[in-house]
Formats: C-alpha cells, sequence, structure tokens
C-alpha cells in the first residue's frame, strides 16, 4: 500500500540541473515508466526516489510520509540494478538473503522466503551456485529475487533488460507483467525503449532534459501526444512529420497546406494560431495508405523493410522529408517508384510553431 | 633455412641470453650467501661456486652464540602485528577515501603519501623521544608503533585504488538491501579484495621484515631484537675476524621465510596487481 509522490523536486550536479522542478503522483499497485533519452535524468529521479541521492529542494512522499532524510531501507523499497549488481562471492541463496539477514528475522523464516522466491523465479535449483556461473537471463532473475524477497513498498528497476539478447527481453516483458499483477506493488520502471514502456506501464512518464513531457496511459500517450518531442519520441517507427502552414482555422477545423502544395482539413481546434504560421502536421505510419486518388501526398520509394506480417515502405517527398508507412503483409512498391498517399485526416496530430500539440476540436 | 626464420631464431636466441642475464643478476647473491654460509675458516676466501666440504657449522653456531631464534620470533611478532594492524586502518581508511565523497579528500590522500616521504633518519630522533614519553623504549610495541608510519600510507593507497574499481552498483545494492558501512565494507567489499590484501600485505611484511633503523634504534637488549639489527651485530672470535660465514648463515635463514610466502601468495599479488584492469 504504497503511493509515490514527488513535490517540485530538484537535483542539481554543481551549476548542472539534472531533474527541473518535477511533480509527479504515483498511485498505489501502478506500474509508473519513465522513459526518455539518454541524459533525460530518469535514472537520477529513479535514484532520488530510492533514497541513493539527495534532492536539492523538493519533496518525495511514500504512502503519505515525507521521505526525504530516510534511508533507501527504511523507505522500504527494492532495487533492480542495470548490471543486476549481484555480490560475486556469494552463492545465490545468500545473494537473494542477505537484505534479510540485515534484520532480526529468523533463519528458518528466511531460507523459507528466499526458497519461495527462487521457486516463483524459477531459479530454485540454483541456489548454490555463484553468480559467474548463471547465465544474463538467470541472473537478472537473481536480482529480482532479492527484491521480491524483502516485499517492499516500492519496487524500482534501473533499465533491467538492457543486458539481454531481444528474444530474451521480450520474455521477461512478459514476466514482469505477470509478476506485477501477482504481488500488486508500485513499481517505477526506467528505459529508453519506448516500445518496453508502451508494453509494460499503467503509467508513462515522459522525460526530457530533467523535466515532464507529458504523463498518461500508453495509448493516451501514443494517441494524444502533446507535442512534437513525444509524438517523435513515442511510437515504432517514428510519426511522421512534414511542414506547412496554416491557411484558415476555427475551434473545429484547421485547413493547412503543405510545403508540396498539398491542402488538408484537419480536425484541431487552431483558432489562436494567425493564418500563415508554421504548423507541422504529424501522420503516424499507420495513417498513411497507398493508392489514394484525391489529395494524395506523392511520394518516391527509398527502401522497403519487409518483416513478414508487415512492410514499412520508406520515402521522400518533394520537399525532401522522409515518409514511412506500414503495408499489412507484403507491398508491391519498388525503390523507385512514385507512390501516391492518402493521409487519413481523423488520426492526423497538428504541432504549432513551437511544435506544442494543437488541442483536438471543442 | 631463409633469411626470416635465422632472423627469427636469433632474436629467440637473444632473448634468452637476456633472461639469463636478468635471472643471474637476480639470483646469483642469494646462491653466493648460500655457499657462503656453508663454508667455514678459510676455505670462505676460496673462489668455489660450490663448497668442496659443506658444513652446517655457522647454522649451529648463529643460534648458540645468540638469541637468534628469539630474534625471529621479534621480527615475526614486529611484522605480523605491523601488517594486521596496518591492513585494518588502511581498509577502512580506503573505504571512505575511495566510496565516501567529503571536502578535501584529495588534499588528504596527498598529505598521506606525503607523509611517507619523509626519510627515516629525519623522523629518528623526535619519534625517538616520542617512543621514550610512551614507555615503549626496548619494547617491540615501539617497532610496530613507528612501521605503521610508513606502511600505512601505501597500503592506505593501493586499497583506496583498489575500492574506487569496484563496481559502485555493488554498494548500492548493499545500501538498498539495508547494509551499514561496517557491514559493506566487511561482507561485500573485502571478499572480493582477498588479492589486493594479500598483495599490500605481503608488501607491508616485507618492509617491516627488513627494516634496520628503526630496529637498531629502539631496542637495547639482545632478546628485544629483530633479525635484521641481530644480524648485523653478529660478532667474529676477535675483533679482527669479520664472520662472514656465521652472517651468511643468519641471512639464508631469515631469507627462506620471505621466499616461501611469496611463492604461496604469488598468484594472489599477481592477480592483486592486475585487479581493475578488467571487469570480471
Amino acid at each position: 500500500m504504497a503511493e509515490l509522490s514527488l513535490r517540485h523536486l530538484s537535483k542539481r550536479f554543481g551549476r548542472h540541473t539534472v531533474i527541473d522542478n518535477i511533480s509527479l503522483d504515483i498511485a498505489d499497485r501502478q506500474f509508473a515508466v519513465l522513459v526518455g533519452p539518454s541524459g533525460c535524468g530518469k535514472s537520477t529521479l529513479l535514484r532520488l526516489i530510492a533514497g541513493l541521492e539527495a534532492p536539492t529542494a523538493g519533496e518525495i512522499r511514500i504512502g503519505g510520509e515525507r521521505v526525504n532524510e530516510w534511508t533507501p531501507r527504511e523507505r522500504g523499497i527494492a532495487m533492480v540494478f542495470q548490471s543486476y549488481a549481484l555480490y560475486p562471492h556469494m552463492t545465490v541463496f545468500d545473494n537473494i538473503a542477505f537484505g534479510l539477514t540485515q534484520t532480526s528475522m529468523p533463519r528458518t523464516e528466511i531460507a523459507e522466503r528466499v526458497q519461495k522466491a527462487a521457486d516463483r523465479l524459477q531459479i530454485g535449483h540454483l541456489l548454490a551456485r555463484k553468480p559467474k556461473e548463471l547465465s544474463g537471463g538467470q541472473r537478472q532473475r537473481v536480482a529480482i529475487g532479492r527484491a521480491i524477497v524483502r516485499q517492499p513498498r516500492l519496487f524500482l528497476f534501473d533499465e533491467p533488460l538492457s543486458n539481454l539478447d531481444a528474444s530474451l527481453r521480450t520474455q521477461m516483458r512478459l514476466e514482469f507483467m505477470q509478476l506485477h499483477r501477482e504481488l500488486g506493488a508500485t513499481t517505477v520502471y526506467v528505459t529508453h525503449d519506448q516500445s518496453e514502456a508502451m508494453t509494460l506501464a499503467s503509467l508513462i512518464v515522459v522525460l526530457r532534459q530533467g523535466r515532464i513531457e507529458q504523463i498518461g496511459s500508453p495509448l493516451d500517450v501514443y494517441e494524444h501526444p502533446r507535442n512534437l518531442f513525444v509524438a517523435g519520441f513515442i511510437g515504432s517507427p517514428k510519426m511522421n512529420m512534414i511542414a506547412g502552414r496554416l491557411e484558415a482555422a476555427d475551434a473545429r477545423n484547421a485547413h493547412i497546406v503543405l510545403d508540396g502544395g498539398l491542402r488538408l482539413l484537419v480536425a484541431a481546434d487552431a483558432h489562436h494560431s494567425s493564418p500563415g504560421s508554421k504548423v507541422t502536421l504529424g501522420v503516424r505510419p499507420e495513417h498513411l495508405k497507398e493508392g489514394a486518388t484525391a489529395d494524395a501526398l506523392v511520394a518516391t520509394v527509398v527502401a522497403i523493410e519487409r518483416l513478414g506480417s508487415e512492410s514499412l515502405v520508406h520515402a521522400k517527398l518533394p520537399s525532401a522529408e522522409m515518409v514511412t508507412w506500414r503495408v499489412v503483409g507484403s507491398s508491391a512498391a519498388k525503390p523507385g517508384d512514385a507512390v501516391r498517399l492518402g493521409v487519413d485526416v481523423t488520426c492526423c496530430h497538428l504541432f504549432d510553431e513551437a511544435g506544442n500539440a494543437f488541442p483536438p476540436p471543442e | 633455412m631463409t633469411m626470416r626464420m635465422l632472423r627469427r631464431r636469433l632474436i629467440s636466441l637473444a632473448r634468452l641470453v637476456l633472461v639469463a642475464l636478468v635471472v643471474l643478476y637476480a639470483l646469483f647473491p642469494f646462491y653466493w650467501a648460500v655457499v657462503s654460509s656453508l663454508k667455514t675458516g678459510p676455505a670462505l676466501f676460496d673462489v668455489a661456486l660450490l663448497p668442496l666440504h659443506p658444513s652446517f657449522d655457522n647454522y649451529v653456531a648463529v643460534f648458540r652464540d645468540q638469541p637468534f631464534a628469539r630474534n625471529i620470533l621479534n621480527s615475526f611478532v614486529v611484522a605480523l602485528s605491523t601488517v594486521a594492524l596496518a591492513l585494518a586502518l588502511a581498509l577502512t581508511a580506503a573505504y571512505a577515501l575511495g566510496r565516501v565523497a567529503f571536502r578535501g579528500r584529495s588534499l588528504l590522500l596527498i598529505v598521506v603519501l606525503g607523509v611517507s616521504m619523509f626519510p627515516q633518519v629525519a623522523v629518528l630522533s623526535g619519534l625517538f623521544d616520542l617512543i621514550r614519553a610512551l614507555g615503549l623504549y626496548n619494547n617491540l610495541m615501539a617497532l610496530t608503533f613507528s612501521y605503521l608510519i610508513f606502511t600505512v600510507p601505501f597500503t592506505t593507497w593501493i586499497l583506496t585504488t583498489f575500492i574506487r574499481d569496484l563496481p559502485r552498483d555493488l554498494e548500492e545494492a548493499a545500501i538498498v538491501d539495508g547494509a551499514t558501512p561496517w557491514i559493506t565494507l566487511t561482507r561485500v567489499f573485502l571478499p572480493l579484495m582477498g588479492p589486493a590484501m594479500a598483495a599490500t600485505g605481503m608488501l607491508a611484511f616485507m618492509v617491516a621484515w627488513n627494516e634496520f633503523l628503526f630496529a637498531l634504534t629502539f631496542t637495547l637488549t639482545n632478546d628485544m631484537r629483530t633479525v635484521p639489527v641481530a644480524i648485523a651485530l653478529i660478532t667474529g672470535a676477535s675483533q679482527y675476524e669479520l664472520p662472514w660465514g656465521k652472517i651468511m648463515a643468519a641471512s639464508v635463514t631469515v631469507t627462506a621465510p620471505l621466499v616461501i610466502l611469496v611463492l604461496v601468495f604469488q598468484r594472489r599479488i599477481v592477480s592483486g596487481l592486475m585487479a581493475g584492469a578488467i571487469k570480471g
């Protein structure tokens, strides 16, 4: 039972501001994912929550109590490190039990809890081994075992999957989801991988340069990115960005003309912007359709990625902007082909000159 | 035979000769000491590579004419207590210097190193007064105490660099697990520092084992002397005789433990010197 709440949290190293006045509420049992490019401060934020760094300003509350001055142990957190940080000279059993042996818990109970945690993670048969005798995936499980055996109020994960190969990563992702469902502990998970964030999170927090760019459910962030940064960061392949100008706008519709000359009517409330101002049209790859007749973008195919179930076609617009779209199955297009693309205007995103999304129509 | 093969053979031959020279240079004095210790009387001054009539008279004489066994015991007591104290002090200091960020940390490290730069003679008289004041004159504790002056700085330096190389995550994992700094140091770091501890301990042992000036100054009676002083004060039958045989016998006797110690710890010393170069 622990909700986490950050109030005006800042962290500076010398004159360098890493965390800039962040306020954030994570409800009990949430799986919150902090995501952002490297250097955005997501790991520092996690370490502030863990108590491994002291904030320069602001307040951290866990379960309603101010914990700024508390040690990690007093905060009731458990953390899984990117490098796993297993104690190399201890057996798997001792690694998992180490935190419990720092308490007055009787040995028999410790052994019981370690065994239970290890069985839960399918490493029950490895308890006598040393970390160096384990595979990467098994080490990862030991690190998780070390965290869950203490039954913490708050789980913290610092890029736990980045040292695993792709197939193992997908598998562990599923296990994290299952684990979270069973334990129900509040979780804060740091990653730079937006697909990990999309699949795991119940709450996504997009960070850039120490500030929160957007908070929301994965679908909310995907479907309603608040600005160009979030729009470009969330989603793979990236959202297509096409420059244009605003011609006329009211509270429901915006008439825009793209740099290639195509005129579109986009559902967005842009009536505060003056006609003639620069805008950016954002279109997800799944919202471009080949073979449109009227109102089409004309693009020259550059390359095609055939992934089996779908193909990704990369093409160049006359304005030299690159666009990508998805085709179910395989695409008939060849490099060099000129393709007419229809834009699904109901699913478009429109951003103003400063890069902020226009609000949806009233 | 091609030119290339010829050249390769010449190079390996040259390498062998060079190695042989180095080995000869390093080992001949010790070999000569062994040979001399087995000779008696005028035979000592024969230039023979092998003693014609080897005898152990010198060894018997060394232990008969003075409390040499007691001197060896003294040396062991002093060297081992120096090592134990130096490592204990250095380990805790190294943890603070290597891992805790505090103002003046690097200045402190320089000062620690600076202390060990003073020549022994410079501190000798002051130290003598100090030891008299502490009532430690002619006491083995005086030696342990004074040897810490030059063993603690370098053990601290070596262990500090070693602790700095230990992964930060490991310490933080221990902190998250609720371990105190003492538990972190003793249960997480110390087991990983075996090689470093063995290597630095070994060096400190050799320094303490071989020290002469302090040992000569701070002890008075024969049964409080350590080995280097005892050897220096071995006397012949008359003042005109230099007892080379006995001196060599005594030297060989006390070198043997060191050689054995180094051989036992050799692998650990090497891995200790290499530690931190690559992540395990």
